[in-house]
């Protein structure tokens, strides 16, 4: 199986609190910041590894994982760590933040996927920077290819179809896709017993959570393939549709009170917050 | 105002390459996921987590700093910055590793016979082989020359008597590098033996009782008329210059190692005097909290700076004279147990606890401060060093 991994790094959301503002409104002070990877696209690339392998013999690749990003140079960094973490090649479409919407990067990913032919797309569900949750969907929507958004578990059937488990409430959704296909992966995809490829016993189950980079891999993603695109190759030069119009940090938290006794909180309730 | 973090505070990143990063970060991300919430318990059960070994054999840190042979090939920077975070977690998980790597392995890699290394150092880095280095006996300490044991040849064999004591990891290894004088020989004569276990007349008893590294077996090496194969002895190397040589390697990344567990105390403790209310007010805002905390602060940048300054100069010459390696560990190895006990000290009655890595760490590093060489036998090297006379 041939599967196509989006990424997308995002400020460290451990470290929100160094997000700054212009006084103008007008951006995101990237200036500074830390970077990560989206966290759901760290659990997309999991879930891929997981289908493109023998759980119990994961050295072995069956398939290939190819991982890509639009962004500027430093992006780099992300795709090597994806890279070491055990995709097998690389793909950098050479672009700002500014200058992309969500319907953009569904047209830049539909021409790779044209040029690429992955059997599947998976990324996270959304990037949690802006929580947009877009890209999957319109990808799909574009393609006119069957889509499993929020997957809590995959399953390769030996037919080639994939059964995906979506969370809903009150129970689970299970869809059966024909590849090609989108997934978009929610967090519990990267359980003990979540993925499993055709390749993988059912008894298998995987350590919890992404798996960790090994030192070699770190060195040898050196040297696996790093493509470099323009944005006007894979979008046709279109330009975003969507546009920011302001920013603002949240307002700082009042400081609370304090209450003497239950009988205040109880008046103070029902007369100040009106909640009783 | 958010509270400064150390590594925002040195900037050591921007001295760091992209993979060096990487390395560090995903060794960080193993210790915090995998160990770090078990450390306290580890500590109190007196055990070492041996389920954990093919774990960190497949994170590849085991023979991290060696070349070829199924290990990583790291340089002497990313060893380091392996090490600390490692210790971070405990210094016990470190001690296993340094063990393992700085000194079993690295003995056979320097002086072992290819067939040696072919042998033992791929199922060694893969966590399937587990070694130990036994130099230090009862009666010899900082002062190696006088061991007793001996290595005697007995035809096809070697026949090896002696005890050696303070062996990290023997009690579960499989194979130990042993350092033993050669017949009737002197200092001169000393020579290393891998001795298999299953090997008769070899024992580990397990030492009970420590109140330090805890989460690390240490035992003996019994060595009662051990015969092993004539192939068992370290060809490459003759005299205290063997041991030493694998000891140099172990305390340079020890003066990283104890970085981690520095930073584990002051990462806990500038949290706890954030919330910890007397007097009204968060203990951080009294002046007194905040030299303690300063202090510990700026002694830690200087240990990241001295250790990367030495780590650049071993990774641009190959090596480093055994004196720069006394200063880095012999520095490092007390300023993090100053830390580790001021630490201790910050958090009150709190600080006893194991709840608190500070404790934890402070009775550790008292181990630290003496093995690998004592802060004052390191004392004498530099002393020696720069004195051009001898201390000893």
């Amino acid at each position: 199986m041939k599967i196509l991994v989006a990424l997308k790094r995002v400020a460290d959301p451990d470290n929100a609190n160094k997000v700054k503002i212009p006084a103008s409104g007008d951006k995101v002070e990237t200036a500074g910041l830390e970077w990560k990877l989206n966290p759901f696209d760290d659990y997309a690339l999991e879930a891929a590894l997981r289908l493109t392998e023998n759980g119990k013999n994961p050295k072995a690749r069956v398939g290939e994982v190819v991982v890509v990003t639009l962004g500027p140079k430093e992006c780099e960094t992300q795709l090597r760590s994806a890279l070491a973490t055990g995709a097998d090649r690389a793909i950098r479409v050479e672009a700002t933040d500014e200058a992309l919407d969500g319907r953009l990067v569904a047209h830049a990913l539909r021409a790779i996927v044209a040029e690429e032919k992955p059997d599947l797309v998976v990324m996270g569900k959304q990037a949690v920077d802006g929580d947009n949750n877009q890209v999957g969907q319109a990808l799909a929507e574009l393609l006119d290819w069957p889509m499993a958004t929020f997957a809590a578990t995959i399953e390769e059937e030996a037919a080639g179809s994939v059964l995906v488990g979506r969370e809903v409430d009150g129970g689970v959704c299970t869809l059966r896709l024909k590849p090609p296909a989108v997934i978009t992966v929610d967090l519990r995809i990267v359980a003990p017993a979540s993925v499993y490829s055709k390749h993988t016993d059912k008894a298998h189950k995987y350590a919890d959570g992404v798996r960790f980079a090994a030192l070699p891999a770190i060195m040898a993603a050196k040297k696996k393939p790093l493509a470099v695109k323009t944005l006007a190759e894979v979008t046709g030069g279109a330009t975003p549709t969507a546009s920011y119009a302001k920013f603002e940090l949240p307002p700082a938290r009042k400081a609370g009170i304090k209450v003497k006794d239950v009988a205040e909180l109880v008046q103070r309730l029902a007369t100040e917050a009106k909640v009783l | 105002m958010e509270p400064l973090s150390l590594d925002a505070l040195s900037e050591i990143d921007t001295h760091l390459s992209d993979e060096e990063r990487m390395v560090r970060d995903s060794v960080r991300r193993f210790v915090r996921e995998r160990y770090a919430a078990r450390a306290g318990e580890l500590f109190e059960e007196e055990r070492f987590p041996v389920e954990l070994i093919p774990e960190l054999a497949e994170l590849g840190v085991l023979g991290a700093g060696l070349k070829g042979y199924g290990c990583a090939g790291m340089s002497a920077v990313e060893y380091g910055l392996i090490l600390q975070e490692l210790e971070y977690g405990d210094g016990g998980l470190r001690s296993f590793v340094s063990v393992q790597g700085s000194l079993a392995m690295y003995a056979i890699h320097a002086y072992g016979s290819e067939e040696q290394k072919q042998k033992y150092l791929p199922e060694m880095a893969q966590g399937k082989l587990i070694g130990c280095f036994g130099l230090t006996e009862p009666d010899s300490g900082s002062d190696p020359g006088s061991m007793t044991t001996r290595a005697r040849r007995d035809g096809d064999s070697w026949v090896l008597s002696g005890t050696k004591m303070w062996i990290t990891n023997s009690p579960l290894a499989h194979l130990a590098v042993v350092w033993a004088k050669v017949d009737d020989g002197g200092p001169e004569s000393i020579q290393g033996f891998i001795v298999e276990r299953g090997a008769r007349g070899f024992e580990t008893p397990k030492i009970h009782g420590k109140m330090s590294l805890r989460a690390s077996e240490t035992g003996e090496i019994v060595l009662d008329e051990c015969r092993v194969p004539a192939s068992a002895i370290l060809p490459n190397k003759r005299g205290l210059g063997g041991p030493l040589g694998c000891l140099t390697q172990a305390r340079f990344g020890i003066s990283w190692g104890v970085l981690g567990a520095a930073k584990a105390c002051f990462e806990s403790t500038v949290e706890y005097a954030r919330t910890r209310v007397q007097f009204g007010v968060p203990i951080a805002s009294k002046q007194l909290m905040q030299e303690r905390l300063v202090e510990m602060a700026v002694e830690i940048v200087k240990g990241d700076l001295l250790a990367l300054h030495f780590g650049r100069i071993k990774d641009r010459h190959g090596r480093l004279r055994p004196e720069q390696v006394s200063l880095c560990k012999r520095e490092n190895v007390r300023t993090a147990l100053d830390v580790a006990r001021s630490c201790r000290a910050v958090l009150g009655g709190n600080g006893i606890l194991l709840e608190y890595p500070a404790i934890r760490h402070m009775l550790n590093l008292e181990s630290v401060y003496t093995y690998e060489g004592t802060h004052e036998v390191h004392t004498l090297v530099l002393g020696k060093a720069l004195t051009g006379l001898d201390a000893f």
